[in-house]
């Protein structure tokens, strides 16, 4: 039987990929976990190696096409084998299909489903888990308990596409009809009235910052409070460092500072390092900073520092500089762009003084950082020239008052005034 | 530790409470000289005298109607009724009088006694001493109703019971009385409150809910199917009366699937409450249907063997009934 090749899913929110170039055609023999197509995603670009050996049986997606997470790709199997019929993918953008494509199975509905226990009910509300994507092992093929849960701890989020070693079996070789029972909620636009102009079409990374911005000014009540930090000791700091981390081959910007003095205040103001949830605020243990990385008119994408409360500024500088340049030439892993804590958008950049950032959905705060200038200002009576700049922090009004937001804000300017101590 | 029988554990229960209070007696029929027709008493008699083991007439009503008034005038009955089929015509004063009087005399009267009486079949006792009586007691607020399940249970819920403010009924599961042996420390002051249940065997599938003997064939029904890979947690209730919600509702959150097992008609029976307050209080929480597994409704347990096994849970039915609901 032949194999099916399944677009994955590359990350939490990552529900399409586009076909980038195959690396082997059709007829062409393959190798067990060889290379056989590069994928593009709004987060990272990978190649899927084949599931299985044989040869390409058929491609049912071409070059520049995209579909979503779940798609058949290809067919592996042995020469002269039929493919199997393509199941249609759903949200092709554009492009001609490249097979016949069959009508697309509803959903499976409740009654299909079997019984549903009140546990299991109950459990799939809670998480979201649609039941049509669990494989149930009870009386009657019933979804059970342990069916449910298994399902939940294996994750809507494949973090790592990691189930090669079982082809055929793993939640990337599952149909799509399977994976995917309705399509994901689409953000409406009211219609524009027809106007002069053309039309630039979405690619993944633009809908999902655009998703993503409305979901996260609609789920949470933004709040910006702005400061401004003398950075003296920093720009000296950083003026004597710089040589010796150069010397290690690490670049040192002044983002390291950022985030260290981000990870100090987060350690005095838990609050901002949290996430709301209807039970409750969640508290996280792990401080994870993400900085946001410009690609320039491709978008951005928010590379993830992990543990950063654990780690020296040379560390950070080295991870950031790291971080950055990966995620400039489209080299992140899936986890490296998730699991982030707090974030720091430097816009100053471009030139910005200071900004209202949004928040990065589903943490607290996010800490914008406008251009350092060197500005005049009042020191003891004196006036002095000082190199300044803006620190904007838009905050979750839910979690966080004013006060406190205002309280972690002023130790991250003390933090970075008193650099190297007091 | 030495290991003893579960009545030796009664014995020895009754023994070091009248020793350390002069205002427990025990009174029944043939508990004196003859120490009880299944030796629960034995050597008590000889040990504390004809005042304070005192053999009764047949005459359930008046055990338990002795019991009730010297317990209003300070003293701590201990009154066995020889067998629970017989408990019968104490009904009206247990229900009536000794349930009552705490809250009729709004707290002034308490009736602090225990009513041992043994019950339960499987023993060849034919309709009248093989009877189930726990649910009718159940039912009446006022009081408490525990069943022990092995030697030390026995031993310290006997003397928590004796210790109540209120009047205790203390079944005993007869069959078990020389067949469930266990060690209990000796020396040492057992106490088990009346009140909480225990989880005696931990596991994930499915949850066992049973006490006395049907406790005891629950184990075994466990290890049964832990050897085909069923992971049972049993529960032993104790104290039916009042129920320990707690330790059954969060054994039953957490394996999603409950059995429930006594070996009293189904119908109506204490496992039916049970089996209520889980689809009242854990029903989100359900995996499949609570099931009871029970005698049946017929009027009494049969005297022919094959009649009486037929009529009597086993372990063999327990694990049955384990497995259709593991694989549910």
């Amino acid at each position: 039987m032949a194999t099916r090749v399944i677009m994955p899913q590359l990350g939490e929110s990552v529900v399409e990929g586009t076909v980038t170039k195959w690396l082997k055609k059709e007829g062409e023999p393959i190798a067990e976990f060889e290379p056989l197509v590069e994928i593009n995603t709004d987060k990272v670009d990978t190649e899927v190696p084949s599931p299985a050996g044989g040869v390409v049986l058929r491609v049912y997606v071409g070059e520049g096409e995209t579909v979503r997470a779940g798609t058949m790709l290809a067919a592996i199997g042995q020469p002269g084998e039929a493919p199997p019929e393509a199941a249609p993918a759903p949200q092709t953008a554009g492009a001609v299909p490249a097979a016949p494509r069959a009508e697309s199975p509803a959903p499976a509905a409740r009654s299909e489903l079997g019984f549903i226990s009140p546990v299991v009910a109950r459990i799939a509300a809670e998480h979201a888990v649609d039941l049509g994507r669990v494989k149930g092992t009870g009386q009657g093929g019933r979804i059970t308990k342990k069916d449910v849960l298994a399902a939940l701890e294996s994750g809507p989020a494949p973090a790592a596409p990691a189930p090669w070693e079982q082809p055929a079996l793993g939640e990337l070789f599952r149909p799509t009809e399977e994976l995917f029972g309705k399509t994901g909620e689409a953000v409406q636009a009211p219609a524009a009235a027809p106007m002069p102009g053309s039309l630039v079409p979405l690619d993944s990374v633009r809908r999902a910052i655009a998703d993503h911005m409305v979901l996260s000014k609609r789920t949470s009540p933004h709040v910006t409070t702005v400061m401004e930090a003398d950075l003296s000791r920093v720009v000296a700091h950083r003026q004597a460092q710089r040589e010796t981390f150069l010397r290690d081959g690490i670049s040192l910007t002044f983002t390291p500072y950022f985030v260290s003095a981000s990870v100090e205040a987060l350690k005095a103001f838990p609050l901002v390092n949290a996430s709301w949830s209807e039970r409750g605020i969640v508290v996280h243990r792990g401080v994870h900073v993400g900085v946001a990385v410009s690609l320039g008119e491709k978008g951005l994408i928010v590379p993830v520092v992990k543990d950063a409360d654990q780690k020296s500024l040379r560390r950070l500088a080295a991870e950031v500089n790291d971080l950055a340049a990966r995620a400039r030439s489209r080299q992140l892993k899936p986890d490296e762009v998730q699991g982030g804590t707090f974030t720091i958008t430097n816009h100053g950049i471009s030139g910005s003084l200071f900004a209202t950032p949004i928040i990065n959905q589903p943490q607290c705060a996010i800490l914008g950082v406008g251009a350092i200038q060197k500005r005049v200002v009042v020191i003891d009576d004196a006036i002095a020239i000082r190199p300044m700049v803006y620190l904007s922090l838009t905050f979750d009004h839910r979690i966080l008052d004013g006060a406190a937001a205002d309280g972690f804000l002023a130790r991250v300017v003390k933090v970075l005034w008193e650099w190297g101590g007091g | 530790m030495p290991e003893i029988t579960l009545i030796e554990g009664i014995r020895q229960g009754m023994d070091e409470e009248l020793a350390r209070d002069e205002r427990v007696f025990v009174v029944g029929e043939d508990v004196g000289p003859r120490g009880g027709v299944f030796r629960a008493t034995m050597g008590l008699f000889d040990k504390y005298g004809a005042g304070r083991i005192i053999d009764s007439p047949l005459a359930e009503l008046s055990i338990v109607g002795v019991g009730i008034g010297a317990a209003l005038y300070g003293m701590r009955p201990i009154c066995e009724v020889q067998f629970a089929d017989f408990i019968h015509p104490a009904f009206n004063q247990i229900v009536n009088e000794a349930a009552k009087m705490c809250y009729r005399s709004k707290g002034d009267w308490t009736v602090p006694m225990v009513i041992r009486a043994p019950y339960g079949g499987g023993i060849g006792g034919g309709l009248y001493h093989s009877q189930s009586v726990e649910a009718f007691f159940a039912h009446i607020p006022g009081l408490k109703v525990v069943i022990p399940s092995n030697p030390y249970d026995a031993k310290g819920l006997l003397k928590s019971a004796v210790r109540d403010p209120g009047p205790v009924i203390y079944l005993e599961p007869k069959k078990g009385y020389r067949l469930i042996k266990g060690e209990v420390p000796e020396g040492e002051e057992i106490l088990v409150p009346i009140g909480p249940a225990r989880v005696s065997r931990v596991g994930q599938d499915v949850t066992v809910l049973a006490y006395g003997m049907m406790h005891h064939y629950a184990l075994q029904a466990a290890e049964a199917v832990a050897a085909q890979g069923i992971d049972a947690e049993v529960v032993d209730l104790r104290t039916l009366y009042p129920v320990d919600k707690a330790t059954v509702l969060s054994s039953v959150r957490k394996t999603g699937k409950a059995l429930v097992v006594y070996e009293d008609n189904r119908t109506g029976g204490y496992g039916a409450e049970i089996a209520a307050l889980l689809a009242d209080e854990a029903f989100t929480d359900l995996d499949a249907p609570v099931r009871r597994l029970a005698g049946p409704d017929i009027p009494a347990v049969p005297f022919s063997h094959p009649l009486q096994d037929w009529f009597m849970v086993d372990p063999e039915k327990i694990a049955q009934a384990i497995r259709d609901l593991a694989a549910f």
